[in-house]
């Protein structure tokens, strides 16, 4: 890579193709641009006129520096220039220091911090100088040694960052050893101002002049993850607003063939310029359970990492206890204590032995149980042999059975006295037991026994070689209280007493849950300061590097005291990662808070480099696109040049170009809009009746006309004003714009679909009101014989019609504008049926009334033949005769009236049987 | 066995096609102008009424007028407006320097300067004046008969020359010329004709029908021009340079012709093609009713 600051080239030789160019401005100056043909009938007047100038037939200058232009910018935009405007490693006299941060967060810009390393190194070998490095982070304490620059250009690759923060004191302790003359500090930065920056930069200082170089290189780091609400959340930290595209959490652990994958990614986005943001991961708890750590991807350095550990598992336990045939107090229930004490942090199993095997617990917990089934004991043996805690309390079963009597059984840790021991009872003499003090190689070490538990009866273990071995506590006067061997992969645990108060207070106390959690049946998720981790010695399992990279700890690395674990900082002594401790699991994670991103603002006298190098930018595209420009320009040049564009034309193309920009922009905008359903705007601008369609084409014409005329009439004697009415078909149209559907009833209508049920009910539900007529008066007197009614009780079979009576004579439909006792159509038939009024309406006043969808009867029966009767032609022609003469007269005008109550209650509703309301408020307000 | 005279009809129609096309369009143009009836505002044969004059010696008896005489002392002649017919003919430059219309928006200068000549017929015969076409063996007519004549001969005229020059073999006296063309050829015809004509006092107008491109020359760069006919070519390097030369050689061409008219008592107008045509017409109307 040639280099010709500050533009590099990929592909250098290729510039060679720049010696071209004096070629080309010959080429294209030699040649004059073609004729144009244009026949002109006044050419006669042009014969015998002379050019008084020949420079014409050249290539015009601009149009050749055009030309030349488009392909040096070719030329040089695939010789690969890139923009990377690195400042050249400044030349200084004397010692070279070159002081490294290192910490987690200089690895995200590490690649470039080693090649300014490089830089640096090299440019004090040429100039002959001694360098040395000193990395505030490695575990040393000696103060280092200047050495040649070639020395250190060779260790440059074992110079890594570490997963840990620096440690101010002993990096004071080390610059106050170092001896150098007229020393030059070169401070490789990681940008941010962890504590006692300040502290070292001034004994920097007083070495000599301090120059910084940081990469600028923006850190996303994960903070601590929590479990909340069945869920794992995760703080996720910026150090610089930067966008977090492509930035997401990886959750990876082990599949089911134990394989290590990713088992979940989701994005991190940050809100506008904040900081911090949360990321939630809802997981099964069976993949919870597996996750062995969580990280940014993308980020290369251990404060991306987070390494899970006991905290965000949760055990799953199996619990049994001997069925009680009869019921009692919850506190007396052997499990009840167990339960309190591990449902906060564990997934408790309930079910039959087999079947909860088969989901694979942690944990199996018997109380006071003593025989199993053959098979279950099998498969218990089995499932501890794999790697199963079995923890069994004793009780009185366990006491009077013969368990583990005269041979050991696989799943109990000791052999069992017969018969137990009761102490300080009321009858026996003694005192209740208190706890022994827990043994060093226990695993509850540490734990403090608190002086009111007392033991009031235990079973008891048979002495036995292997006892003492297997003892986790014992009592003051040595019996075992926790026993515990191991079977296969797994551990078997015996305590002595009962899970429940009954022989002892020890599940009553703290002791109890700090057990179950050093048992590692539970993990609280405590903070590690609180958890009880003195006398533990912890064994590093896996460790970080600074590249958030998982490896095997060093050999020199020994285990690490609990407390120690717990408190200190970390630091090559507690290096990040996963530490073990008998069954238990605690990860100690670099889990960066706000305040460990803030940025280091050096004081001004600081020269600071690097801070503001992007990333190299490669030129080869916009060199390209300006050499695709130019010569778009130069064709346009071109045809103006030879007459064949005008300039007007020029100047069209250009804003037809612009215009169709932004015209196809438009355009797609316009077509994201949804068609307008001609119906419906026509149906939700004013009020419209609807009819349905039968398909019999003279039923329809009737329908229509029959809506029609009553418009007419509502038009001139109401306030309601309805639009011409609309033909809806069941299946396509939406119902819900229509107040009122008339349905006539013809035996040849299809049955609507299913959908159209659905919306039809969904219709009546919401307040609509479908008029039903089966237009069959004349012919019957008592319903249900014609075929038009059979085929409204099929119709209707699968609508949601309420319960129905004949319209009583006090049903607001007869009063809602006119005063009716009778609702005739065409024909005079005995009964209309509407929704019945509620059983229990009171019928206050004689008004009954439901108040349900506003008092509107979903649905009308009747057989009227209502439509007939108000059918107008166009011009308000009646188009139907009704009965005789001026009775038959008197007959359409009460179906008119009919029609108006209908709609009128349709519209308003229960307000006109509020009007039975009127007497009590006018005499209410004293009229 | 009908398909001879079906034959012959169908080419009729097709010829007749877009007669009807400019006969109507000529009318429609015409129609722009009102005008009564042609008078020549001087006593003479003709219907209407021109003006009583005090009975002369030597005056016919029978001119007397005898109710006018009643009311005064003297005798009264009524005399009529002489309405004698002139005859107009009209040539429209068929040659090939005419098809040319520099844009599709504008039409050809020989169809415009057809829609001149026909539609001036059309005015004129109105009028009760004989027309025809420059060179027609017909006489002069004053029916319709003549018009539609006059249409299909100028539809269906054109030359192979470049550029056109009016011949004319006979010349009556009491006539008048009217000579439409882009004048942009030898003027040396032109000029005989004109001498002829004003030899035997016969007055017109000329109207030199230009396209917009041939008035602003708005050529660049290197160009060839070519006749229409394609028999000329003209090549230069730089066009633009030629304008001022080239506005100057139509000025002179311009100034040659009014000169002319001028010389025999004509009028002379320049007719560019993308303005209106019945300015034209106006124009070319007005200088008939003068001339005569």
């Amino acid at each position: 890579m040639a280099s010709l600051l500050p533009i590099s080239f990929a592909y250098p030789w290729l510039l060679l193709g720049l010696l071209a160019l004096p070629l080309l401005i010959w080429l294209l100056r030699a040649v004059p641009p073609a004729p144009v043909l244009q026949r002109f009938p006044a050419v006669g007047l042009l014969l015998g006129l002379k050019d008084d100038e020949a420079q014409s037939d050249r290539t015009p200058w601009w149009l050749l520096a055009l030309r030349i232009f488009a392909l040096a910018a070719v030329i040089v935009g695939f010789a690969g220039p890139v923009l990377d405007p690195k400042t050249p490693p400044a030349e200084g006299r004397g010692d070279l220091l070159v002081v490294m941060d290192s910490t987690w967060a200089s690895a995200a810009g590490w690649s470039r911090t080693r090649t300014t390393l490089e830089a640096e190194l090299e440019a004090a070998s040429r100039a002959g100088r001694r360098v040395a490095v000193l990395q505030l982070t490695d575990g040393t304490t000696e103060a280092p040694q200047f050495n040649t620059a070639e020395h250190w250009l060779a260790a440059v690759p074992s110079l890594v960052p570490h997963p840990y923060e620096v440690g101010v004191d002993r990096v004071l302790e080390r610059i106050e050893g170092i001896e150098g003359n007229e020393l030059d500090v070169f401070w490789m930065s990681d940008g941010r101002n962890w504590q006692g920056r300040e502290d070292v930069l001034a004994a920097l200082e007083e070495l000599g002049p301090v120059r910084v170089y940081e990469t600028g290189a923006p850190i996303f780091a994960l903070a601590a993850a929590e479990f909340q609400d069945r869920a794992i959340t995760v703080p996720v930290l910026r150090d610089v607003t930067v966008s977090a595209e492509g930035l997401s959490v990886a959750v990876i652990g082990p599949d089911p063939s134990g394989v290590e994958r990713v088992l979940l990614q989701t994005p991190v986005e940050f809100d506008g310029g904040s900081m911090e943001t949360e990321v939630v991961l809802e997981l099964p708890p069976e993949i919870r359970n597996r996750i062995t750590r969580l990280t940014l991807t993308g980020q290369n350095h251990a404060g991306a990492v987070w390494l899970s550990d006991d905290a965000l598992k949760r055990r799953e336990v199996a619990l049994f206890s001997a069925q009680s045939e009869q019921e009692a107090l919850a506190v007396l229930d052997p499990l009840h204590y167990l339960r309190q004490a591990l449902v906060p942090s564990t997934d408790l199993i309930d079910g039959a032995v087999a079947e909860t095997l088969l989901a694979n617990p942690d944990v199996v917990i018997f109380a006071d149980i003593a025989r199993l089934a053959d098979e279950d004991n099998a498969a218990l043996i089995e499932w501890v042999e794999k790697g199963g805690l079995l923890v069994r309390f004793a009780g009185p079963r366990l006491a009077a059975s013969d368990l583990s009597r005269a041979e050991e059984d696989p799943l109990m840790p000791v052999r069992l006295r017969a018969g137990g021991r009761t102490v300080g009872g009321a009858m026996s003499w003694g005192q209740p037991r208190e706890l022994a003090p827990f043994a060093a190689e226990s695993p509850f070490f540490g734990l403090e026994v608190p002086d009111d538990v007392a033991i009031t009866a235990q079973v008891i273990a048979e002495p036995d070689p292997t006892l003492s071995a297997r003892v986790l506590a014992s009592l003051k006067d040595g019996t075992p209280l926790v026993t515990r061997k191991e079977l296969g992969n797994g551990h078997v645990v015996l305590f002595h007493v009962t899970a429940s108060a009954r022989w002892s207070t020890l599940p009553l106390s703290g002791l109890f849950v700090q057990m179950m959690e050093r048992l590692a049946i539970s993990s609280q998720g405590m903070p590690l300061e609180e958890q009880k981790l003195e006398g533990t010695v912890w064994t590093p399992k896996q460790v970080l590097d600074g590249f958030g990279q998982i490896g095997l700890p060093s050999a020199e690395l020994a285990g690490v005291k609990g407390e120690q674990l717990a408190e200190a900082p970390l630091s090559a002594e507690v290096p990040p990662g996963v530490y073990t401790s008998e069954d238990r699991q605690i990860a100690r994670n670099v889990g960066v808070d706000a305040e460990q991103l803030l940025p280091m603002d050096w004081p001004t006298r600081i020269p600071v480099d690097g801070v503001v190098v992007e990333r190299p930018q490669p030129l080869k595209g916009i060199l390209l696109a300006a050499a695709l420009v130019a010569l778009l320009a130069d064709a346009l040049a071109a045809l103006m040049l030879s007459g064949k564009l005008r300039r007007e034309v020029v100047h069209g193309a250009f804003a037809a170009a612009a215009v169709m920009l932004f015209a196809a922009e438009d355009a797609r905008a316009q077509e994201e809009l949804p068609p307008l359903d001609p119906k419906a705007y026509a149906a939700t601008r004013e009020v419209v009746m609807a009819y349905v369609e039968t398909g019999d084409t003279a039923v329809d014409e009737v329908s229509y006309a029959g809506l029609y005329g009553l418009g007419l009439v509502l038009n001139l004697r109401t306030s309601i004003e309805p639009a011409e009415p609309i033909a809806i078909d069941l299946e396509e149209d939406e119902l819900a714009f229509y107040p009122m559907i008339y349905w006539p009833i013809t035996p040849e209508q299809p049955l609507p679909t299913p959908a159209a049920y659905a919306k039809l009910n969904r219709y009546m539900q919401k307040g609509g009101l479908i008029l039903f007529d089966t237009r069959d008066a004349d012919r019957v007197s008592y319903r249900g014989t014609s075929e038009n009614a059979r085929k409204l009780q099929q119709l209707a079979r699968q609508l949601d019609i309420p319960p129905l009576e004949p319209v009583p004579d006090d049903h607001v439909l007869r009063r809602t504008f006119y005063l009716l006792s009778d609702l005739p159509g065409r024909y005079y038939g005995p009964d209309v049926w509407v929704e019945a009024a509620p059983a229990d309406a009171e019928r206050a006043e004689g008004m009954p009334f439901r108040n349900l969808n506003d008092g509107v009867t979903p649905v009308v029966i009747g057989g009227n033949d209502w439509a007939a009767a108000w059918a107008m032609t166009e011009n308000g022609n009646r188009m139907f005769t009704v009965g005789r003469g001026r009775g038959g007269e008197r007959q359409r005008e009460l179906a008119f009236r009919f029609g108006v109550n209908l709609m009128m209650h349709v519209l308003t509703g229960n307000y006109k049987s509020d009007q039975v309301h009127v007497p009590d408020l006018l005499e209410r307000l004293g009229q | 066995m009908s398909s001879e005279p079906l034959r012959f009809r169908q080419r009729a129609e097709e010829l007749a096609a877009p007669l009807p096309g400019l006969l109507a369009e000529a009318e429609h143009l015409a129609a722009t102008i009102q005008m009564g009836e042609h008078g020549r505002r001087r006593s003479g044969a003709g219907d209407e009424f021109w003006q009583y004059r005090p009975a002369m010696p030597g005056d016919p008896v029978r001119l007397i007028d005898w109710r006018r005489s009643a009311r005064s002392d003297i005798h009264f002649v009524r005399q009529r407006e002489w309405q004698a017919m002139q005859s107009v003919r009209f040539w429209a430059d068929p040659s090939q320097s005419m098809n040319f219309a520099s844009s599709k928006d504008l039409t050809t200068k020989a169809r415009r300067a057809r829609l001149l000549v026909m539609a001036t017929a059309i005015l004129l015969q109105r009028g009760g004046e004989r027309v025809g076409l420059l060179g027609d063996a017909n006489p002069p007519s004053a029916n319709k008969a003549a018009l539609l004549r006059m249409a299909e001969t100028l539809f269906v005229m054109g030359s192979e020359a470049e550029y056109g020059a009016p011949d004319a073999p006979e010349l009556q006296s009491n006539s008048q010329l009217v000579l439409v063309s882009d004048f942009l050829g030898d003027l040396a015809s032109l000029e005989l004709v004109i001498e002829r004509a004003m030899a035997r006092g016969l007055r017109g107008a000329m109207v030199q029908v230009l396209d917009p491109m041939e008035v602003e020359f708005p050529f660049e760069g290197r160009t060839v021009f070519q006749s229409i006919g394609g028999s000329i070519r003209f090549e230069t390097q730089k066009a633009n340079a030629l304008k001022s030369q080239y506005y100057d050689r139509l000025k002179e061409r311009q100034f040659e012709l009014k000169d002319l008219a001028k010389r025999a008592g004509w009028l002379f107008e320049t007719h560019h093609t993308d303005t209106s045509a019945a300015s034209a017409l106006m124009w070319l109307y007005q200088a008939l009713e003068r001339g005569s």
